[in-house]
């Protein structure tokens, strides 16, 4: 717990959510010249869907890589704090903010071990708790029931997941061999075998059909109404955007341009103009207005 | 289904000039590698070397390429009627041409050998068991008309089979186990038998090390040697120089050679897949010509000799005579004989083998093990898990060179002489290959194939110059028709519903 924070920081609240989980502040991050996110600042919070949309290359997987430790942000500082303890994420080394810090995701193109089944993927999840029973493999090697115990434990875990995710059927399926929708679904659940405080999913509808996409949802749902975990949410998927978000961040081309409610979203001219183009802003169409669909997504 | 494939498959009309044309680009291939390789020989004459040239055999090779390569368009034309004929013909006159020889003891006359096209019999034998196969495949052909299989169908097919071994190996595994028990037991046991057994059975050891590294954890590792070599140098210095005994020596062999594999790993484990494997190598190399070259600690290339043979446990000497300590027949009350040493040395390494396979299995079921197979599978994905890539790499890595380090100074007790010589790149490449014809993880796969890569060549040990020859061919043929290892099954690590009911993947 060396990078834990004294707990100094001011629990600003955002107006009618919860404590701030997640606090972003001057993220930034350049490659070479490229600056692909420029000074966002934006906040999450346990319990709440926070989506973070925006037209394609708008900087949203970047921002989750710098989360998640995959990139180093060149300025700005990620802060976490849960009742576990506080982190500053940009100063944790890769796999240590999944480990330590909790937070888990998922991808944007799946990244399963597709040659295990799916229970083995969420075992797999829980490594280090799993490594700690084992007594760092020692104890497991010589087959100690504390070992057969937390194992024990960890498939039971696994199959809480399974059931909620409508996968139980298929435990033993080599996971490359599930349909897409499934392999979506499982991705999820194994991200919430890793038991995170944030869990932030890359684009998790892309790909499904209106009903699977209608499954996440209540996932999502549930996830964060039973466990009360941040989750943010990178999605073009609209229905489902507008749907479960309880708070939307709007980027654009590495800034962020709109923050708030889904209605202040939907309702905010320069999400509209940075969707739609400024010229077109008297021909709206209704679906858009409404959030209906995710037809405008790609037309910035 | 197999009526649709037939009317699926076109039976275009041939085209003689492409055929031609292709066959004699085949042709001209083999004129091109042949011509330098087959077509000039050198000859010891008297002091001088001499070139002689060998145009005969050129024009011979590129002919039974041509004709080769029109069997195989007439096969891929789904005309196999012409090679179902033709090959077997061939196959019989080589086959009487080269018994004629050997086994009528007929001295072929020059009028005959006229016919023969190569002096070599092994190149007869050669041409003969490829047309065999081409008649094979011919009639195969011919009985399957109406169904081809797709590479999917054949690759599912030989995952059932990989699987159906791998179930076997329940049962084999036991009594390939209680056989290698017996062995030395048995009336056809003779010395040589056994010292083949204790080879291969050092190298299914290295093979199921190896297994760890890049079975399992995907690294990898083309030097894999280094760390045998290692093992090897440390039991073979401590007990010439310290007189540490073997089985005090053994621990400490195992422990130097893995604290090389995680100090070797530590700045090359960030490199993935194709890199690994060429810093590997060059790591391999680099401790190879340390032991050369420095020739204070080493001794060089005089290598070290006179490494004591294991006792009795500490408790008997296998000596003929008592020096000091009991000797192992007079423990026992046998008759002397040198075999007894040997039957202990093959019993010892079944054993340190054995204690491999068993810690590979078991920690295939532990978080470990999983997290290697995770990390084999995506390591971006278990960084997003919190799993350490580095600390996880790092200990099959160490994990693995330990165990070449234990079968190491195994070796250097066995022979009692090691050099750099023993520790070349072609021993890695050999464990290597183990691995990867066996199968990725297979543990009974690495059996098999370590019998077929050494045992056989040991015993035809007259076949000796082409054997690399033919494990190049056999290495070229996995991978064309198998790239995940003759018995690549993998068995989930556990279940939620047990083995009974039949996980329908692939559908």
């Amino acid at each position: 717990m060396s990078n834990a924070l004294a707990s100094a920081a001011v629990a600003d609240e955002i107006p009618g959510s919860g404590t701030p989980l997640l606090r972003v502040e001057h993220l930034t991050m350049r490659f070479g010249g490229l600056v692909a996110i420029d000074d966002i600042s934006f906040q999450a919070a346990s319990g709440r869907i926070t989506a973070i949309i925006g037209p394609n290359g708008a900087g949203k997987t970047t921002v989750f890589n710098c989360l998640t430790g995959f990139y180093k942000p060149t300025v700005g500082r990620l802060s976490l704090h849960h009742p576990k303890g506080s982190f500053l994420l940009e100063r944790l080394e890769g796999y240590r903010t999944a480990q330590v810090a909790r937070v888990a995701r998922t991808f944007q193109n799946i990244r399963l071990f597709p040659h295990m089944t799916v229970l083995e993927n969420l075992i797999v999840a829980q490594h280090n708790k799993l490594m700690r029973a084992s007594g760092y493999t020692a104890a497991g090697l010589l087959g100690f029931k504390v070992y057969r115990d937390a194992e024990a434990k960890a498939v039971d875990l696994a199959k809480y997941w399974l059931d909620h995710t409508k996968l139980t059927e298929k435990a033993d399926w080599e996971a490359g061999n599930l349909p897409y929708g499934d392999q979506r679904r499982l991705e999820i659940a194994r991200a919430m075998c890793t038991e995170p405080v944030l869990l932030c999913l890359d684009e998790p509808a892309a790909g499904l059909n209106p009903r699977e996409s209608h499954d996440l949802n209540s996932i999502l749902r549930y996830i964060r109404d039973e466990h009360q975990i941040g989750v943010l949410l990178i999605e073009h998927d609209m229905s489902v955007v507008m749907e479960i978000s309880d708070h939307i961040v709007v980027l654009d081309y590495g800034r962020k341009i709109s923050d708030g409610t889904p209605n202040e979203v939907r309702n905010d001219p320069a999400v509209i103009r940075a969707y739609l183009g400024q010229e077109e802003h008297e021909e709206l169409p209704p679906e858009i207005m409404s959030g209906g669909t995710s037809q405008g997504k790609d037309d910035a | 289904m197999a009526v649709t494939a037939a009317e699926g498959m076109d039976i275009r009309p041939l085209n003689p000039g492409a055929m031609v044309r292709e066959a004699s680009i085949t042709a001209l291939v083999v004129f091109a590698l042949a011509i330098s390789l087959v077509g000039f020989e050198t000859v010891d004459a008297t002091g001088a070397v001499e070139i002689r040239t060998r145009f005969g055999d050129v024009a011979m090779a590129m002919a039974i390429a041509f004709v080769g390569r029109i069997g195989l368009i007439l096969l891929r034309e789904h005309r196999p009627f012409p090679v179902l004929v033709g090959a077997p013909v061939l196959a019989v006159a080589m086959l009487l041409l080269l018994l004629s020889e050997t086994i009528f003891g007929v001295e072929i006359g020059s009028g005959l050998k006229r016919f023969i096209p190569f002096h070599d019999p092994i190149v007869l034998w050669g041409i003969m068991i490829v047309t065999v196969v081409l008649a094979v495949r011919a009639g195969h052909a011919r009985r399957h008309m109406n169904s081809t299989l797709t590479v999917e169908e054949r690759d599912k097919r030989m995952d059932q089979i990989g699987a159906g071994v791998q179930r076997a190996a329940r049962m084999l595994g036991p009594v390939l186990l209680i056989f290698a028990v017996a062995l030395p037991f048995m009336p056809f046991a003779d010395r040589r038998l056994l010292d083949i057994g204790i080879l291969v059975l050092t190298y299914i050891m290295l093979g199921w090390g190896l297994n760890i590294v890049v079975g399992l954890a995907g690294l990898l590792d083309l030097g894999y040697v280094a760390f045998y070599a290692v093992g090897a140098y440390s039991f073979g210095l401590l007990a010439t120089q310290l007189d540490v005994s073997f089985w005090l020596a053994l621990p400490f062999a195992g422990l130097m050679a893995g604290t090389a594999g995680v100090l070797l790993g530590f700045p090359v484990l960030r490199l993935r897949g194709d890199y690994l494997a060429i810093v590997t190598l060059g790591f391999g190399e680099m401790i190879r010509i340390i032991l050369l070259n420095w020739y204070k600690f080493t001794n060089g290339p005089d290598g070290i000799s006179g490494i004591p043979r294991p006792s009795f446990f500490g408790i008997a000497d296998f000596a003929r005579t008592a020096n000091g300590g009991r000797t192992f027949h007079e423990m026992f009350g046998l008759e002397y004989a040198s075999i007894q040493r040997i039957i202990f040395l093959f019993y010892l390494i079944l054993g340190m083998a054995m204690i491999v396979n068993l810690f590979t299995m078991r920690i295939r079921k532990l978080p470990i093990g999983r997290a290697w197979e995770a990390l084999r599978e995506d390591e971006t994905a278990c960084r997003s898990l919190g799993i350490n890539p580095r600390n996880t790499k790092l200990t099959a890595f160490g994990i693995g060179a330990m165990f070449a380090g234990f079968a190491g100074s195994f070796f250097a007790t066995r022979q009692g002489f090691i050099s750099p010589e023993s520790f070349t790149f072609i021993e890695s490449a050999v464990i290597l290959a183990i691995v990867v014809l066996g199968g990725f993880g297979s543990q009974i796969g690495v059996v098999v194939a370590a019998v077929v890569l050494i045992g056989l060549p040991e015993f035809f040990r007259d076949l000796q110059q082409y054997r690399m020859l033919a494990f190049g061919m056999a290495m070229v043929l996995i991978m064309l028709w198998r790239p995940a290892g003759l018995l690549a099954h993998r068995e989930p690590t556990l279940r939620l519903f047990g083995r009974n009911k039949k996980s329908e993947a692939g559908s």
